[in-house]
C-alpha cells in the first residue's frame, strides 16, 4: 500500500474528500452570510437555524407527505425563504439604519427560538436520512472509492456557488444588488424597489442556507442543533475570507473544508480549532481578511 | 446608549435618591438570605458580576463580545482546579481564576481589537469556541465530567463556608467588590476615554489617544472581572463544566444586559435577576427555557432597545423638567 508522510494514500483522500465535503457546506452557508451581509449590513446568526429548518424540511416532508428528496431539494428552500421573507418584512425591516449590532442579536434570538422549539418537539438525537436510490452505492475511482452521494454533494455545491456568482455579477438583477450595496438611495432614485431587494435577498440567502441543509440531511443526521456548532465555524471562514467578495467566500469556504480535513489526517487532535487557529493567524498578518478591503 | 451615570452626576436631586436608594438595596442583600434560598441568591449575585462586567464593554466601549463564556467558564476551571487538585485556599482559588482569565482576555483581546463592529463580535465567538473544544479535551477539565465536588473550605483557614451565610457573605463582598471596581473605572479619566472611543473612535484617534491600547484595556479588565463571577460561581455550587464556557451562555449574559439596559450600572443586575428568576421558575415546567430566551431577545430589540432600567431612566430625564 503506498504512503505520504507516513500515511496510507486511501485514508488520506477519504479525509480531502470528507474536507471538501464539509468545505462545500462552509461556502454555502459563508456565500448566503455574505451576500445578506453586503447589501443589508445584517449579520445574520438565523443562518444555522435556516440550514437546520431546511433538512428538518426535507425530513418532514419525507415523514408526513411522502415527498422524496428531489422535490425537497427545490420545496424546503421554498418554504425556509418564505419564512425568511416574513421576518425580513415585520422584524429585520424596523433595525436598518440603526447599530448592525441590534440585527445580530435580533437573528441570535431567532436562532433560540427555532432551535429551541426544535428541540422541544423532536429532541436532540439526530434523525437519519436515507440517500435517494439513484445516489447510494460507491464509484471506484481507482485510487479510491467514493460514495456517489457525497461526490453528487461536491458537485452541486460548486454549481450552486457558481450559480449564485453568475447570478450575482452577470445578472441585470445582480447588477441591481451590486449597486443597490455601492449606494441604495441613488439606486432608489432611479427608480429600482430596493425595499423589495432587500426582502429578495434576505430570501435568497435564508434559501441558500436552507438548500445546503437538503443536500447535509443525507451525510449528517437530521438535529435541531445541527446549525448552530456550524455557523460559528462559518464565522471564522467569513473573517478569514473577508466579507467584500462573493468568490472570496466560496473559495476560503473550500480551501479551509479541505485544510480541516487534512488536519484529521495529520494531527487529528487539533481538527476542531484549526479553523479558529488560522482565523487568528489571519487576523494577525492581515486583519481585513484574505479577500476583504479595509473599511 | 450610555446614559445613566453622567446623568445622574449632573442631577444632584437624583443623586441624593440614588444614594438612598442604594442603601435600601444593600440592607436589602444583606437580610436577604434569612429569606430566601442561599444558593439561589448568590446564584443572582454571579450572574450579576458577569453581566456587569460584560456590560462595562459593551456599555462604555461599545464593544460586543459574543465569547464571554470563555472568561467565566475558563475561571471556572481554574478555580475549581486549584481549590480541588492542588487544595488551595478558596478565595485564593477565586483570584486565581480571575487572574487567569484576565490573561485570556489579553490572548482573545489582543486579536479581537483588530476589527471592529460585527467582526468584532464574530471574532470573539470563534475563538471562545476554540477554547470550548479546548476544554472538552484537555485532561484537566475531565471533558463532558467537569470538575465536580469542588470542596468549599475554609477562607483564609478560617471561616467554614460551608455554612451556607458565610459562602453568602463572600459572595456579595465579592459581588460589591466588583460593582465598585467597575464604578471607578467607568467614572476615571480612562473611563471618559473610552466613553469617546465608543462616541467617536475617529476623532479619540485623531486626539492621539491609542485607541487600540484603552480598548485592550477594558477589555482584559472586563474578562477578569468576569472571571471573578466565575471563580465564585466555582466555589458556591462546587462544580466546573462546559456548561459555562459554550456560546449559549455567552448569549445569554447578553440577553441579561440586553434586558436590564445597556450602559447603565445597575441594569445588568436587574437582567440578570430576573434571568435566573425566569429559568428557576421554568426549570420545573414544560416550556423551552431557550425558546422564551429567544423570544426576550426579540422583543427587547424590536421594542425597548434601552432595556428595562435605561427606559426608566429616560422617562425619568424627560419629565423633571416640569415638575422640578
Amino acid at each position: 500500500m503506498s504512503t505520504i508522510f507516513g500515511i496510507p494514500t486511501p485514508a488520506l483522500y477519504g479525509q480531502i474528500l470528507i474536507g471538501l465535503i464539509n468545505g462545500s457546506f462552509y461556502a454555502m452557508l459563508s456565500l448566503g452570510l455574505a451576500v445578506i451581509f453586503g447589501l443589508l449590513r445584517v449579520i445574520n446568526f438565523t443562518h444555522g437555524a435556516q440550514y437546520m429548518l431546511g433538512a428538518f424540511a426535507a425530513y418532514l416532508l419525507l415523514t408526513y407527505a411522502g415527498i422524496s428528496y428531489w422535490p425537497s431539494l427545490v420545496l424546503a428552500p421554498l418554504l425556509v425563504g418564505a419564512v425568511a421573507i416574513v421576518i425580513e418584512r415585520f422584524m429585520l425591516r424596523r433595525l436598518y439604519g440603526l447599530d448592525p449590532l441590534y440585527g445580530l442579536l435580533l437573528t441570535f434570538g431567532l436562532a433560540l427560538i427555532f432551535e429551541g422549539a426544535f428541540r422541544h418537539w423532536f429532541g436532540a438525537a439526530g434523525k437519519p436520512y436515507a440517500p435517494p436510490a439513484q445516489l447510494t452505492g460507491a464509484l471506484n475511482l481507482g485510487f479510491m472509492f467514493m460514495p456517489i452521494y457525497r461526490g453528487w454533494v461536491v458537485a452541486a455545491s460548486l454549481f450552486v456557488c457558481l450559480g449564485t456568482w453568475l447570478l450575482i455579477e452577470k445578472t441585470r438583477l445582480g447588477a441591481y444588488l451590486r449597486a443597490a450595496t455601492e449606494n441604495a438611495t441613488l439606486v432608489q432614485a432611479f427608480g429600482v424597489n430596493v425595499p423589495l431587494l432587500l426582502t429578495l435577498t434576505y430570501g435568497l440567502g435564508a434559501a441558500l442556507a436552507a438548500l445546503a441543509g437538503v443536500l447535509a440531511a443525507p451525510i449528517y443526521q437530521v438535529s435541531p442543533l445541527m446549525g448552530s456548532n456550524l455557523i460559528i465555524v462559518v464565522f471564522a471562514v467569513v473573517v478569514v475570507g473577508g466579507m467584500g467578495s462573493i468568490l472570496g467566500a466560496i473559495v476560503t469556504g473550500y480551501v479551509l473544508g479541505v485544510l480541516e480535513g487534512l488536519t484529521k489526517v495529520f494531527y487529528p487532535e487539533a481538527s476542531s480549532i484549526v479553523i479558529f487557529v488560522i482565523m487568528a493567524i489571519v487576523l494577525l498578518v492581515r486583519p481585513a481578511g484574505l479577500f476583504g478591503r479595509e473599511e | 446608549m450610555a446614559v445613566g451615570t453622567q446623568y445622574l452626576a449632573e442631577q444632584p436631586r437624583l443623586r441624593t435618591t440614588s444614594f438612598v436608594l442604594g442603601g435600601v438595596a444593600l440592607a436589602a442583600l444583606l437580610a436577604a438570605p434569612f429569606f430566601f434560598y442561599p444558593i439561589f441568591l448568590m446564584s443572582i449575585l454571579c450572574f450579576a458580576l458577569f453581566a456587569c462586567a460584560f456590560n462595562l464593554l459593551i456599555g462604555y466601549v461599545g464593544l460586543l463580545s459574543f465569547g464571554h463564556a470563555a472568561f467565566f467558564g475558563g475561571a471556572a476551571y481554574f478555580t475549581a482546579h486549584a481549590v480541588k487538585v492542588w487544595g488551595w485556599e478558596p478565595l485564593s482559588g477565586i483570584l486565581l481564576g480571575a487572574a487567569g482569565a484576565a490573561g485570556m482576555g489579553l490572548i482573545i483581546g489582543f486579536l479581537a481589537i483588530r476589527r471592529q463592529g460585527i467582526y468584532f463580535a464574530m471574532i470573539t465567538l470563534a475563538l471562545s469556541q476554540m477554547f470550548a473544544f479546548i476544554c472538552l479535551q484537555a485532561p484537566f477539565t475531565h471533558g463532558e465530567d467537569g470538575i465536580q465536588g469542588v470542596p468549599r473550605g475554609h477562607l483564609l483557614g478560617i471561616i467554614d463556608l460551608n455554612q451556607p451565610h458565610a459562602m453568602y457573605y463572600l459572595t456579595l463582598a465579592i459581588f460589591l467588590f466588583g460593582l465598585f471596581a467597575i464604578w471607578r473605572i467607568v467614572n476615571s479619566p480612562f473611563g471618559n476615554i473610552l466613553k469617546a472611543i465608543r462616541e467617536n473612535e475617529r476623532r479619540a484617534i485623531s486626539l492621539g489617544y491609542r485607541v487600540d491600547r484603552y480598548k485592550l484595556g477594558a477589555f482584559v479588565m472586563s474578562a477578569a472581572l468576569a472571571g471573578l463571577a466565575g471563580g465564585t460561581k466555582a466555589i458556591v455550587f462546587q462544580f466546573a463544566t462546559l456548561t459555562d464556557v459554550q456560546w449559549q451562555m455567552s448569549g445569554e449574559v447578553i440577553l441579561m444586559t440586553l434586558l436590564g439596559g445597556i450602559g447603565t450600572m445597575i441594569g445588568p443586575i436587574v437582567g440578570a435577576g430576573l434571568v435566573i428568576a425566569l429559568q428557576n421558575y421554568l426549570a420545573s415546567s414544560q416550556f423551552p427555557v431557550t425558546v422564551l430566551i429567544g423570544i426576550i431577545f426579540v422583543i427587547c430589540v424590536l421594542l425597548f432597545r434601552r432595556g428595562i432600567v435605561g427606559e426608566i431612566l429616560e422617562f425619568m430625564k424627560r419629565k423633571p423638567k416640569g415638575t422640578a
